[in-house]
């Protein structure tokens, strides 16, 4: 079984629409949509949920006043000024350590399983995905990355499917570094903007990092041909194939609004580049 | 005033609106959050004059006096640390420094060591007093870099935030203490839809907050239809125009290109500063 990991660096470069579009073309294929605190594929393939499970981050802690001594030993443990002076939870800036607990003389501080969102499993037009949603102020983005990649394992491995597509967050920290270790291929998609640029070469040396081979997209590559021409050049250099230009094409937007994969919304050149970039990738894959 | 630019969506043109708040008023202290991805400098175009290492810091056993007893490992949320029949691992990448370990080491064989995970760069303009944080490549945690950008926060200035994308730890690290958050949104569905999730985390922090929106004219009006319903303002809306995405491709600010525009994000910055004020 194959992965292949659509990253951007920067966001809104078009990361989930190309992801949507590979899913309308891709056969024998699970999506999976580790943008968990912004996930937005599901409004393109639009799935039926089959199963929902509960997601426990990091453990919160549980202060029990009435117990409390005012002795102030977690306030002045917790790294995180996680507990204030009047011994109050900062629910945000817990991280889950057990600390408090620990040092508590009088055991009135407990680590209680946190209530941080779900993962789900569900059935598209294109096939099975995995997707999740974490609750808003959340830590432990990765860790529900990692159980979306799990769950969209599990699928493929019962169903019998060859290839998992992630759709990935922005960035280059905790979630993004969760989204793509051990993944076959990293597509970045970029845009020739000074922004993306600077972004996509960092993004490009976290997937070097790990040692996970990269090629890119350029997307909206006629909103700026110079720029276009500085990325081309920039992938020349580090060895890095340039698997598609795409044009800028309000379509793109449109089939967006009509809830629909670019594929599914356009015959246009937008859709044919986008299917000779699938062909050249799922080629890769098979490497 | 503390004003943070935030979106939950990326791309949706924080960036576009923060520099050019930055470029419109008369003098403020920038504070570019997003430390996987900062590009405001891009626009607001300092010199980087100062450059701190960020630092966490990981334990290191002294194997003289450990006796592998696996306590450690036992109580670390985080798994950094792992314990095998002679030997202890520790993951220095996975820790976040919560001291626990060293309180449950019955052979007080914890010592603590610092290890470089990022920077903050300090720049500054006639008007703009700059700071960006850069996380190394690699590194997962962000919010040690996010923390000590905002000990630069001065609050007798006008400060601007630049907020990350997303809706879960960064940004709560970022957004946290403003007294306005401004969110940046586009007209299309993905916009609307991690609108709704940025306005659950700014309504959860309980600070005042608008909308403005960017490229207006592409997608539909599901946008301003719910900020009508839900009674958010909407500060500002950035047409869709080739000559505007042109620019910003270019890393050239519209304030700095159009004084029209200088004008009128100058005129968002004093509503804001006013509606703060009451």
């Amino acid at each position: 079984m194959k992965q292949l990991t659509v990253i951007s660096g920067k966001g809104g470069t078009g990361k989930t629409s190309i992801t949507a579009a590979f899913a309308s073309i891709a056969e024998n294929a699970v999506f999976a949509d580790c943008d968990v605190d912004a996930a937005d594929l599901h409004l393109i393939l639009k799935p039926d949920i089959e199963k929902t499970e509960r997601f426990n981050g990091l453990d919160i802690a549980d202060i029990d006043k009435k117990r409390c001594i005012d002795c102030k030993k977690c306030y002045e443990s917790c790294k995180f000024d996680a507990i204030d002076e009047k011994i109050n939870l900062i629910k945000e800036s817990c991280e889950g350590c057990g600390v408090c607990e620990y040092v508590c003389p009088v055991d009135a501080i407990k680590m209680v399983k946190r209530d941080s969102g779900v993962s789900y499993i569900s059935i598209t037009r294109f096939g099975p995905m995995a997707h999740a949603m974490l609750k808003t102020a959340e830590e432990a983005s990765g860790k529900l990355v990692t159980v979306v990649r799990e769950n969209a394992k599990k699928i493929a491995e019962r169903e019998g499917k060859d290839l998992i597509i992630i759709d990935g967050p922005p960035g280059i920290g905790c979630p993004v570094i969760a989204s793509l270790t051990g993944v076959d291929l990293v597509l970045v998609v970029t845009e020739p903007t000074l922004s993306a640029i600077h972004d996509l070469e960092r993004i490009v040396s976290v997937a070097q990092h790990f040692e996970i081979p990269v090629v890119v997209c350029i997307n909206k590559s006629t909103i700026n041909l110079d720029n276009t021409k500085k990325i081309v050049e920039y992938c020349k250099k580090n060895n890095i194939e340039v698997v598609g230009k795409l044009p800028y094409d309000n379509a793109v937007t449109e089939a967006m609004v009509h809830e629909k994969t670019i594929v599914e919304y356009s015959k246009g050149d937008f859709s044919n580049i986008i299917k000779d970039m699938w062909s050249n990738i799922r080629e890769k894959l098979k490497e | 005033m503390i004003l943070s630019i935030a979106s939950g969506k990326g791309g949706t043109g924080k960036t576009t609106v923060s520099t050019n708040l930055a470029l419109s008023i008369d003098k403020c202290q920038f504070i570019d959050c997003d430390v996987e991805e900062p590009n405001a400098n891009i626009f607001l175009k300092t010199k980087i004059d100062k450059t701190e290492d960020v630092t966490v810091s990981y334990p290191e056993i002294d194997k003289e006096k450990c006796d592998f007893c696996g306590k450690c490992s036992d109580f670390c949320a985080y798994n950094a640390i792992a314990v095998v029949p002679s030997d202890v691992l520790v993951f220095p990448e996975l820790c976040h420094s919560c001291g626990g370990c060293e309180l449950v080491c019955p052979k007080d064989a914890v010592n603590w060591h610092k290890r470089v995970i990022g920077e903050v760069e300090h720049g500054r303009t006639k008007n703009v007093d700059f700071y960006q944080g850069l996380l190394n490549i690699g590194e997962m945690q962000a919010i040690p870099v996010i923390k000590a950008l905002k000990r630069k926060v001065d609050k007798s200035k006008d400060v601007i935030i630049y907020v990350p994308p997303g809706t879960s730890c960064p940004v709560i690290e970022s957004i946290g203490s403003s007294d306005y958050c401004i969110l940046v949104t586009e007209p299309t569905p993905f916009g609307l839809h991690d609108l709704k999730l940025a306005v659950e985390v700014v309504r959860h922090l309980d600070i005042p907050f608008g909308v403005i929106i960017n490229r207006d004219g592409v997608g539909d009006n599901k946008v301003e239809i719910y900020c009508k319903k839900e009674d958010i303002p909407i500060l500002m809306k950035i047409p869709q125009r080739e000559k505007i995405a042109n620019l910003y491709s270019k890393g050239i600010a519209l304030a700095d290109e159009v004084y029209e525009w200088h004008e009128m994000f100058g005129q968002v910055f004093s509503r804001i500063k006013e509606e703060v004020g009451k």
